[in-house]
């Protein structure tokens, strides 16, 4: 007997097992069902799990699966963004525990933004996601960032990675003004650069002298692990 | 001398409607919802290019950059094509010096022309997900502060459309008229250096 939708039995979160739990979260994550994103992370928190845990066993995982779902085009933007929503709340209660943990450590810190004349941050508010689930202290300096503002963040939490994004044609040359300058004042050497956005490919980052091209959040993430590796 | 004029479907309308200021051409156009997916323009342009490889003495392209990231100029380099000045439709209509004045004014500025105001709903609203997850509106256009109509006619449904845009995108709504002589001029500049 088939059951129609209304006779389906609510699924309660707090009576699954863990590892059903953890499973139900990712399911909801990719379906960007943020109330039960938070409910689930909650009742993980309750029973003890440590936030990293947390992060890492589901949000991260979850989201990891849409980035590569959107790039074999089974998931589009509205869906990615819906995920990322949901993701949103659950970070929002792991991030003061993070931050607070005596035990969790940093993978290193990153100051992103987008450009100067660009007002765009869908695909650079999903990097930072990504990189706080990946355990970067992330510095997000917004939108329509100029350069003496990524040079006073620079200064200021002394980066591990600048990341840049831009959505527009018109704006991504901005980044290779930021890199000019950088490289002038012999930054580069210890300030790796990543770059990425809707018109921004490898051979653009290329020809700006950018050190890593980000094709979307998840690989970002990975990227800027491995950067971090390489430099230390 | 044969001119082929291949363009956005967006401006097939707009072209038709100036075609009595061009010397004689032929109108290919690849459709206007690839802009959601800009790396595809140029592929299907080669597609055209390849169809109609040496039926043509010279090649016009009626696009913007569209988001392809240079790769429009690209193509013009290497297959010797010309394309329309400016970065997005918007500012053909308008003129590119006007269209940079109004970016200057506001950087957060949602662009409607005729074509978007009648299409809202097919090149906006569900391309985004917005028909059905409104909640998604801001993430969208969080940073955007107003909606400017160019209008290419004067169309009191158009008109009452936009106005409409901009009241579900939650954005202040100006109204602009261009006509389409900014975008004639232009084009018919291009033509006829081309023709001559």
């Amino acid at each position: 007997m088939c059951l129609t939708m209304s006779e389906e039995p609510e699924l309660i979160l707090a009576d699954l097992s863990d590892d059903d739990l953890v499973e139900q979260m990712k399911d909801d994550l990719y379906d960007g069902m943020g109330p039960e994103i938070t409910e689930g992370t909650k009742i993980l928190l309750d029973r003890g799990w440590d936030a990293n845990r947390i992060l890492s066993e589901s949000l991260v995982e979850a989201m990891r699966i849409v980035g590569l779902d959107f790039a074999d085009g089974i998931l589009f933007v509205p869906e990615v963004l819906s995920a990322a929503n949901a993701m949103k709340g659950g970070m929002e209660l792991l991030r003061p525990i993070l931050a607070a943990s005596d035990t969790q450590v940093s993978t290193g810190r990153v100051v992103i933004g987008t450009v100067k004349g660009d007002i765009h941050d869908i695909g650079k508010n999903l990097v930072g996601m990504m990189l706080e689930g990946a355990g970067f202290e992330v510095f997000d300096l917004g939108i329509n960032t100029s350069l003496d503002e990524f040079l006073e963040a620079i200064d200021k939490h002394d980066p591990h990675i600048l990341g840049m994004s831009a959505l527009l044609t018109t704006t991504m040359p901005y980044m290779g003004v930021v890199i000019e300058d950088l490289e002038k004042r012999n930054m580069l050497k210890n300030l790796p650069v990543m770059i990425g956005g809707a018109p921004v490919n490898q051979e653009f980052a290329d020809a700006v002298k950018a050190n890593a091209y980000g094709p979307d959040a998840a690989t970002t993430a990975e990227l800027a692990k491995t950067i971090v590796g390489v430099n230390r | 001398m044969s001119v082929l004029i291949i363009a956005c479907g967006a401006l097939a309308r707009e072209i038709g409607a100036v075609a009595d200021q061009l010397p004689a051409f032929d109108l290919r156009c690849v459709p206007a919802t690839l802009h959601n997916r800009p790396e595809q323009i140029v592929p299907a342009i080669e597609t055209v290019l390849d169809d109609t490889g040496g039926l043509y003495d010279r090649t016009i392209l009626a696009f913007g950059d569209c988001g392809t990231g240079g790769a429009l100029d690209r193509l013009c380099d290497a297959r010797g094509l010309q394309r329309l000045p400016g970065a997005h439709c918007y500012a053909f209509f308008a003129g590119p010096p006007v269209f940079d004045t109004m970016m200057g004014e506001e950087l957060g500025t949602f662009f409607l022309t005729d074509f978007l105001a009648r299409q809202f709903d097919s090149m906006v609203m569900r391309p985004l997900g917005l028909d059905r997850k409104p909640e998604l509106r801001d993430m969208y256009f969080g940073h955007y502060k107003r909606l400017v109509f160019m209008s290419q006619t004067q169309d009191p449904d158009l008109l009452a459309k936009a106005v409409s845009a901009a009241r579900t995108l939650g954005l202040q709504f100006e109204h602009r008229p261009t006509g389409l002589a900014p975008f004639a001029r232009d084009l018919a500049r291009l033509s006829a250096h081309l023709a001559a």
